[in-house]
């Protein structure tokens, strides 16, 4: 089993500022929009330094998209950023429109996703921003896993000609991967080799997949853990070959079924083998802390240990 | 400069285009294109500072047109095969399996002249307030120009841009509205009234001209008031009427978007001069 250290929790969003603030140091054509929560999505670093390529759309998140489509058109890489919610299914024509259709270089920086933005609630919590986002022909949807590769990914989508859907998260979570390794659009991260199963997740729940491995080879199987980092366009060709090795199949994500990576992983593998699902079914979260949350609504290590055993156990003798 | 005759020359040929692009559709959207028409005629032959052979869809060292209401893509299209952006004989795929000339425009053909899509009501002046920011940003001196409806003027994201530009200062963004009064379900005023347009934008931080959309003295007037560094987005308010040029169709909503068939086509087009040459 390889070994990750959390060296510390940190929000994902905070890699986004970072990540924001190094590219746009190194790229002039870089701006930011916001919608009021500048500092909620860690854009005030950026704001600070780079007043003249920073736009407050105010509590208007429609007009916020086009007018990053229209500062794109013009050369502008735009970022613009606030809770998943409001920059995904609020804004769902605009997106689909102006930045999917239009091909337009603006980046979504969507914050607080799924249900670990916690005591806020269902309001708040959006798990079905994936699933509108994966529909829209064009779209890229990346979520890192923690805070380190989320200051890579913010770099890549910067560096990327095209739309982008950035997913992040606002708890302090484990931060374990290498702070070095630059992010690949497209790339299936391996972060355990194994033979018995294939855990395949994204953003905060890769952390639990990697617990839930160490967990399952104490009982003897060895799990191979898959960093799904990038949801759309989806490495079917390495999952294929990591599922011929394994047999058998668990996603995890912090999101509902209809429309998330589970569903994408299924169909194409369409019946490769057996496969479990860790994620929020067809149902809205509720307050409470995001461990809390994770274990109610069954996405936590111990729920992926139980997932994996019972995938093993479908397999085809 | 162009003459005020010339530009009624072109704005008959215009229209006929409209009229016949739309019937050898068989659909299409002719009362707001022919209401437009006299002020797209003037902005793209003697307004705007546009070169179509250079142009890029950034639309760098030139000014810039964004069409909000997409619907009006028929006049949208006639005034860019005119002015040289592509060939007029195109004109004829419109709305056909293959074209450039998509139903509303679309950036994906690669039609030169457009810099963004539109079609979904209420977006464009969103965008048209971002490509004059991006213009800032860029040194760029020139100007944004935006087309929208007066019906699309009910959707609330026009009025988060309204409050965008005014915050942002930015005075290189100039807005039009082509007032015709009409819209698919009746009069503007008895499906949601917007009461005084002007007065909206006013109170917005506007800078607000009106001006009559049919005349070109007055268009041309009106463009040139809007052009002053003053710190305001401006409006103008282009007063018009739906189905301008066609007895048949003027102050007629149900004009909004059907296509006349062949013996109204004939007859619209015994009413509008050929001037250019159709395509």
């Amino acid at each position: 089993m390889v070994k990750y250290t959390d060296t510390g929790k940190k929000d994902t969003r905070s890699g986004f500022g970072e990540g924001l603030l190094k590219a746009a140091r190194a790229d002039g054509r870089i701006v930011a929009l916001a919608a009021d929560l500048t500092s909620s999505v860690k854009m005030g670093a950026f704001a600070k330094e780079f007043p003249d390529r920073f736009f407050q759309s105010g509590i208007a998140e429609a007009n916020m998209v086009g007018a990053a489509a229209g500062l794109a058109a013009t050369g502008k890489v735009a970022f613009c950023g606030s809770f998943a919610e409001f920059i995904s299914g609020r804004v769902y024509d605009q997106v689909r429109m102006m930045l999917a259709y239009g091909r337009a270089n603006v980046k979504l920086a969507s914050s607080h996703a799924g249900i670990t933005l916690g005591e806020d609630g269902a309001t708040h919590q959006t798990m079905e921003d994936i699933a509108l986002m994966r529909a829209l022909p064009g779209m890229t949807v990346i979520a890192p896993c923690d805070y380190n590769q989320t200051v890579q990914a913010t770099l890549a989508a910067a560096r990327y000609q095209g739309p982008v859907y950035l997913r992040f998260g606002r708890p302090a979570m484990p931060n374990f991967t290498n702070p070095d390794e630059p992010f690949e659009i497209g790339k299936i991260y391996v972060m355990n080799p194994g033979k018995d199963v294939t855990i395949a997740a994204y953003g905060h729940l890769v952390w639990e997949a990697l617990q839930a491995a160490e967990a399952l080879e104490a009982q003897g199987i060895n799990a191979e853990v898959l960093n799904i980092a990038t949801i759309k366009p989806l490495d079917v060709a390495a999952l294929r070959a990591s599922v011929s090795k394994t047999g058998a199949v668990v996603v995890a994500e912090e999101h509902n079924a209809a429309g998330g990576l589970g569903e994408a992983i299924a169909a194409a593998l369409a019946g490769q083998a057996p496969m479990e699902f860790i994620n929020g079914g067809d149902r809205f979260g509720q307050s409470g802390s995001p461990s809390g949350l994770f274990k109610l609504y069954g996405m936590d290590s111990d729920h992926i240990v139980a997932a994996a055993v019972k995938a093993i156990a479908r397999k085809k003798i | 400069m162009v003459s005020i005759e010339e530009l009624s020359a072109i704005a008959s040929q215009v229209r006929r285009d409209i009229i016949r692009m739309v019937s050898s559709a068989a659909c299409g959207h002719p009362g707001g294109s022919l209401s437009s028409t006299d002020v797209l005629t003037a902005l793209f032959f003697a307004v705007m500072e546009h070169n179509p052979s250079e142009w890029k869809i950034s639309t760098e060292g030139q000014d810039a047109f964004v069409l909000s209401a997409g619907h009006l893509a028929p006049v949208y299209y006639s005034v860019l095969a005119r002015s040289g952006y592509f060939p007029v004989s195109e004109l004829g795929t419109l709305r056909q399996l293959g074209s450039r000339l998509q139903g509303h425009p679309s950036v994906s053909e690669g039609l030169p002249g457009i810099s963004l899509p539109s079609g979904s009501l209420g977006q464009g002046l969103s965008a048209a307030a971002g490509m004059a920011l991006g213009k800032r940003l860029s040194g760029d001196p020139h100007k944004v120009y935006c087309l929208c409806g007066d019906g699309e003027s009910e959707e609330g994201q026009i009025w988060e841009a309204g409050m965008f530009a005014a915050h942002h200062k930015i005075d290189n963004l100039i807005a039009f509205t082509d007032v015709n009064g009409l819209q698919i379900d009746g009069a503007t005023d008895s499906v949601t009234a917007l009461s005084d347009l002007g007065e909206k934008w006013l109170s917005f931080g506007w800078e607000v001209i009106e001006a009559d959309g049919h005349d070109f003295a007055s268009i041309l007037d009106a463009f040139k008031l809007a052009g002053s560094a003053n710190g305001k987005p401006k409006m103008i308010l282009f007063h018009t009427h739906m189905g301008q040029g066609v007895d048949f169709m003027t102050d007629n909503c149900e004009w909004h978007g059907k296509a006349p068939n062949q013996q109204q086509s004939e007859t619209a087009l015994s009413q509008l001069k050929e001037t250019l040459g159709d395509y």
